[in-house]
Protein backbone atom coordinates (compact mmCIF):
# COMPACT_ATOMS: atom_id res chain seq x y z
CA UNK A 1 0.00 0.00 0.00
CA UNK A 2 1.44 3.43 -0.89
CA UNK A 3 -1.37 5.65 1.19
CA UNK A 4 0.26 9.18 0.63
CA UNK A 5 -0.38 8.03 -3.58
CA UNK A 6 -4.13 6.65 -2.52
CA UNK A 7 -2.91 3.45 -3.75
CA UNK A 8 -4.33 0.61 -1.92
CA UNK A 9 -3.81 -2.68 -4.09
CA UNK A 10 -0.34 -4.13 -3.91
CA UNK A 11 -0.73 -7.10 -6.24
CA UNK A 12 -3.77 -8.97 -8.08
CA UNK A 13 -3.40 -12.26 -7.22
CA UNK A 14 -6.23 -14.02 -8.97
CA UNK A 15 -8.59 -12.96 -12.12
CA UNK A 16 -11.04 -14.79 -13.25
CA UNK A 17 -12.22 -13.21 -16.48
CA UNK A 18 -15.39 -15.96 -16.87
CA UNK A 19 -16.14 -15.92 -13.20
CA UNK A 20 -15.64 -12.06 -13.17
CA UNK A 21 -14.08 -12.41 -10.00
CA UNK A 22 -11.05 -11.12 -8.71
CA UNK A 23 -8.43 -11.61 -5.84
CA UNK A 24 -5.66 -8.92 -4.77
CA UNK A 25 -3.76 -8.10 -1.41
CA UNK A 26 -2.53 -5.35 0.04
CA UNK A 27 -0.32 -5.33 3.06
CA UNK A 28 -0.54 -1.90 5.49
CA UNK A 29 2.08 0.08 5.97
CA UNK A 30 3.88 -0.26 9.75
CA UNK A 31 4.15 3.82 9.66
CA UNK A 32 2.25 6.46 8.36
CA UNK A 33 0.89 9.54 9.44
CA UNK A 34 -2.71 8.36 9.16
CA UNK A 35 -1.93 6.43 12.03
CA UNK A 36 -0.42 9.27 13.98
CA UNK A 37 -4.28 10.60 14.39
CA UNK A 38 -6.06 7.46 13.91
CA UNK A 39 -5.71 6.96 16.82
CA UNK A 40 -2.72 8.47 19.09
CA UNK A 41 -1.70 5.22 20.78
CA UNK A 42 -4.19 2.68 19.15
CA UNK A 43 -3.01 3.00 15.30
CA UNK A 44 -6.10 1.02 13.19
CA UNK A 45 -6.57 1.29 9.66
CA UNK A 46 -9.64 3.89 8.78
CA UNK A 47 -12.41 2.25 7.64
CA UNK A 48 -13.04 4.42 4.53
CA UNK A 49 -9.77 3.58 3.64
CA UNK A 50 -10.74 -0.19 3.36
CA UNK A 51 -13.67 0.83 1.71
CA UNK A 52 -11.31 2.86 -0.83
CA UNK A 53 -9.23 -0.80 -1.05
CA UNK A 54 -12.77 -2.91 -2.04
CA UNK A 55 -13.22 -0.21 -4.30
CA UNK A 56 -9.90 -0.72 -5.96
CA UNK A 57 -10.08 -3.97 -6.26
CA UNK A 58 -13.61 -3.94 -7.72
CA UNK A 59 -12.23 -1.29 -9.85
CA UNK A 60 -9.62 -3.28 -11.20
CA UNK A 61 -11.97 -6.42 -12.22
CA UNK A 62 -14.33 -3.96 -13.86
CA UNK A 63 -11.31 -2.56 -16.16
CA UNK A 64 -10.06 -5.85 -17.02
CA UNK A 65 -13.42 -6.77 -17.67
CA UNK A 66 -13.86 -3.50 -19.78
CA UNK A 67 -10.79 -4.29 -21.46
CA UNK A 68 -9.07 -1.33 -20.70
CA UNK A 69 -11.77 0.79 -22.63
CA UNK A 70 -13.61 2.27 -19.31
CA UNK A 71 -12.78 3.69 -16.41
CA UNK A 72 -14.89 2.79 -13.51
CA UNK A 73 -15.59 5.15 -10.74
CA UNK A 74 -16.80 4.53 -7.54
CA UNK A 75 -20.34 6.16 -7.54
CA UNK A 76 -22.04 4.09 -3.82
CA UNK A 77 -21.64 2.03 -1.32
CA UNK A 78 -24.36 -0.48 0.42
CA UNK A 79 -23.87 -2.98 3.76
CA UNK A 80 -20.60 -2.00 4.43
CA UNK A 81 -19.30 -3.89 7.60
CA UNK A 82 -16.18 -3.68 9.77
CA UNK A 83 -16.08 -6.77 11.56
CA UNK A 84 -12.61 -6.35 13.30
CA UNK A 85 -10.03 -3.99 13.44
CA UNK A 86 -7.21 -3.64 11.14
CA UNK A 87 -3.60 -3.12 12.36
CA UNK A 88 -0.53 -1.52 10.61
CA UNK A 89 1.97 -4.30 9.13
CA UNK A 90 -1.30 -6.89 8.56
CA UNK A 91 -1.67 -8.38 5.02
CA UNK A 92 -5.50 -7.97 3.15
CA UNK A 93 -6.59 -10.41 1.23
CA UNK A 94 -8.95 -8.66 -1.23
CA UNK A 95 -11.81 -10.14 -3.17
CA UNK A 96 -14.75 -8.73 -5.59
CA UNK A 97 -17.08 -10.29 -7.55
CA UNK A 98 -19.85 -9.22 -10.27
CA UNK A 99 -23.09 -9.27 -8.70
CA UNK A 100 -24.57 -7.32 -11.82
CA UNK A 101 -23.51 -5.80 -14.53
CA UNK A 102 -25.49 -2.98 -15.62
CA UNK A 103 -25.72 -0.99 -18.99
CA UNK A 104 -23.00 1.78 -18.04
CA UNK A 105 -22.44 0.38 -14.29
CA UNK A 106 -21.48 -2.29 -12.73
CA UNK A 107 -21.91 -3.88 -8.82
CA UNK A 108 -19.81 -6.24 -6.70
CA UNK A 109 -19.73 -7.71 -3.85
CA UNK A 110 -16.53 -7.35 -2.08
CA UNK A 111 -14.38 -8.75 0.87
CA UNK A 112 -11.15 -7.63 3.04
CA UNK A 113 -10.27 -10.70 4.86
CA UNK A 114 -6.71 -11.49 7.12
CA UNK A 115 -5.70 -14.90 7.69
CA UNK A 116 -8.99 -16.37 6.37
CA UNK A 117 -10.97 -14.84 8.45
CA UNK A 118 -13.12 -11.90 6.90
CA UNK A 119 -12.88 -8.23 8.48
CA UNK A 120 -14.97 -6.11 6.08
CA UNK A 121 -17.46 -6.59 3.33
CA UNK A 122 -19.62 -3.86 1.44
CA UNK A 123 -21.80 -3.72 -2.06
CA UNK A 124 -20.42 -1.28 -4.32
CA UNK A 125 -21.93 0.33 -7.67
CA UNK A 126 -19.19 1.77 -9.93
CA UNK A 127 -20.36 4.02 -13.40
CA UNK A 128 -17.94 2.88 -15.62
CA UNK A 129 -16.75 5.89 -17.93
CA UNK A 130 -14.82 6.10 -21.32
CA UNK A 131 -11.15 7.44 -19.79
CA UNK A 132 -11.24 11.19 -19.50
CA UNK A 133 -8.16 11.35 -21.47
CA UNK A 134 -5.35 9.02 -22.93
CA UNK A 135 -2.55 10.15 -19.97
CA UNK A 136 -5.36 8.09 -17.61
CA UNK A 137 -5.41 5.36 -19.36
CA UNK A 138 -1.75 4.90 -19.56
CA UNK A 139 -1.52 5.48 -16.24
CA UNK A 140 -3.56 3.07 -15.47
CA UNK A 141 -2.11 0.39 -17.87
CA UNK A 142 1.22 1.53 -16.01
CA UNK A 143 -0.50 1.14 -12.66
CA UNK A 144 -1.63 -2.45 -13.77
CA UNK A 145 1.79 -3.51 -14.56
CA UNK A 146 3.17 -2.43 -11.36
CA UNK A 147 0.78 -4.49 -9.21
CA UNK A 148 1.15 -7.74 -11.68
CA UNK A 149 -2.07 -7.65 -13.25
CA UNK A 150 -2.44 -10.46 -15.76
CA UNK A 151 -0.74 -10.36 -18.88
CA UNK A 152 -3.75 -12.52 -20.49
CA UNK A 153 -5.84 -9.24 -19.41
CA UNK A 154 -3.35 -6.36 -20.76
CA UNK A 155 -4.47 -4.28 -23.76
CA UNK A 156 -2.50 -5.51 -26.62
CA UNK A 157 -1.40 -1.83 -27.41
CA UNK B 1 -49.15 -8.11 -11.18
CA UNK B 2 -48.60 -5.43 -14.04
CA UNK B 3 -45.31 -4.66 -15.07
CA UNK B 4 -46.49 -0.38 -13.99
CA UNK B 5 -47.13 -2.09 -10.23
CA UNK B 6 -43.99 -4.03 -10.05
CA UNK B 7 -42.05 -1.08 -11.00
CA UNK B 8 -44.07 1.38 -8.71
CA UNK B 9 -43.18 -0.83 -6.13
CA UNK B 10 -39.70 -1.15 -6.85
CA UNK B 11 -39.49 2.63 -6.70
CA UNK B 12 -41.26 3.27 -3.93
CA UNK B 13 -39.06 0.37 -1.90
CA UNK B 14 -35.77 1.66 -3.64
CA UNK B 15 -36.13 5.96 -2.83
CA UNK B 16 -38.38 5.51 -0.20
CA UNK B 17 -41.35 7.21 -1.97
CA UNK B 18 -45.01 6.83 -0.98
CA UNK B 19 -46.26 4.10 -3.13
CA UNK B 20 -49.60 6.02 -4.06
CA UNK B 21 -47.96 9.09 -5.35
CA UNK B 22 -46.62 6.98 -8.02
CA UNK B 23 -48.60 6.99 -10.77
CA UNK B 24 -48.35 5.89 -14.78
CA UNK B 25 -48.21 9.30 -15.62
CA UNK B 26 -45.13 9.80 -13.34
CA UNK B 27 -42.08 10.92 -14.72
CA UNK B 28 -39.41 9.10 -12.77
CA UNK B 29 -36.92 12.23 -12.31
CA UNK B 30 -39.33 16.02 -13.10
CA UNK B 31 -42.01 15.00 -10.91
CA UNK B 32 -40.47 11.42 -8.42
CA UNK B 33 -36.88 13.35 -8.05
CA UNK B 34 -35.27 10.37 -9.09
CA UNK B 35 -31.14 11.03 -9.50
CA UNK B 36 -29.15 9.25 -12.05
CA UNK B 37 -27.64 7.34 -9.18
CA UNK B 38 -30.69 6.61 -7.70
CA UNK B 39 -31.70 5.05 -10.96
CA UNK B 40 -29.06 2.73 -11.17
CA UNK B 41 -30.84 1.07 -7.67
CA UNK B 42 -33.88 0.92 -9.79
CA UNK B 43 -32.61 -0.25 -13.24
CA UNK B 44 -30.59 -2.99 -11.18
CA UNK B 45 -33.75 -4.13 -9.32
CA UNK B 46 -35.71 -3.75 -12.46
CA UNK B 47 -33.05 -6.11 -14.19
CA UNK B 48 -33.16 -8.64 -11.84
CA UNK B 49 -37.09 -8.70 -11.39
CA UNK B 50 -37.85 -8.95 -15.19
CA UNK B 51 -34.25 -10.55 -15.79
CA UNK B 52 -33.39 -7.76 -18.40
CA UNK B 53 -31.16 -5.16 -19.13
CA UNK B 54 -32.53 -2.03 -19.54
CA UNK B 55 -30.04 0.15 -21.96
CA UNK B 56 -29.61 3.03 -19.72
CA UNK B 57 -26.29 4.11 -22.11
CA UNK B 58 -27.90 4.05 -25.31
CA UNK B 59 -31.16 5.94 -23.58
CA UNK B 60 -28.63 8.50 -22.06
CA UNK B 61 -26.92 9.06 -25.64
CA UNK B 62 -29.90 9.27 -27.55
CA UNK B 63 -31.59 12.32 -25.05
CA UNK B 64 -28.13 13.76 -24.87
CA UNK B 65 -28.34 13.53 -29.04
CA UNK B 66 -31.65 15.29 -29.21
CA UNK B 67 -33.31 12.15 -30.59
CA UNK B 68 -35.27 11.29 -28.02
CA UNK B 69 -36.85 13.12 -25.00
CA UNK B 70 -36.62 11.92 -21.13
CA UNK B 71 -40.38 11.21 -21.30
CA UNK B 72 -40.00 8.85 -23.44
CA UNK B 73 -38.15 6.85 -21.38
CA UNK B 74 -38.87 8.18 -18.12
CA UNK B 75 -42.61 8.84 -17.46
CA UNK B 76 -43.33 5.53 -15.70
CA UNK B 77 -46.07 4.01 -18.66
CA UNK B 78 -43.29 4.42 -21.41
CA UNK B 79 -40.92 2.80 -19.27
CA UNK B 80 -43.36 0.23 -18.01
CA UNK B 81 -43.62 -0.23 -22.27
CA UNK B 82 -40.33 -0.57 -22.89
CA UNK B 83 -39.88 -3.14 -20.26
CA UNK B 84 -42.28 -5.39 -21.83
CA UNK B 85 -40.97 -4.87 -25.32
CA UNK B 86 -37.09 -5.93 -23.55
CA UNK B 87 -39.06 -8.89 -22.13
CA UNK B 88 -40.81 -9.77 -25.09
CA UNK B 89 -37.36 -9.61 -27.25
CA UNK B 90 -35.68 -11.69 -24.91
CA UNK B 91 -38.49 -14.43 -24.95
CA UNK B 92 -38.72 -14.14 -28.91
Amino acid sequence: MRLEYFQLIDRIVDLDIGAQSIKAEATVPTTSTIFEGHFPGFPIMPGVLLVESMAQTSGWLLVALNKFERMPFFASIKDAKFRQFVKPGERLDLTARVVHEGSGYAMTQATVSIDGKQRCSAQLTLVLAPFPNPEFRSHMTDMAQRIEFPKHAMPQS
Amino acid sequence: MSTFDQVANIIAETCDIPRDTITPESHAIDDLGIDSLDFLDIAFAIDKAFGIKLPLEKWTQEVNDGKATTEQYFVLSNLCTRIDELVAAKGA
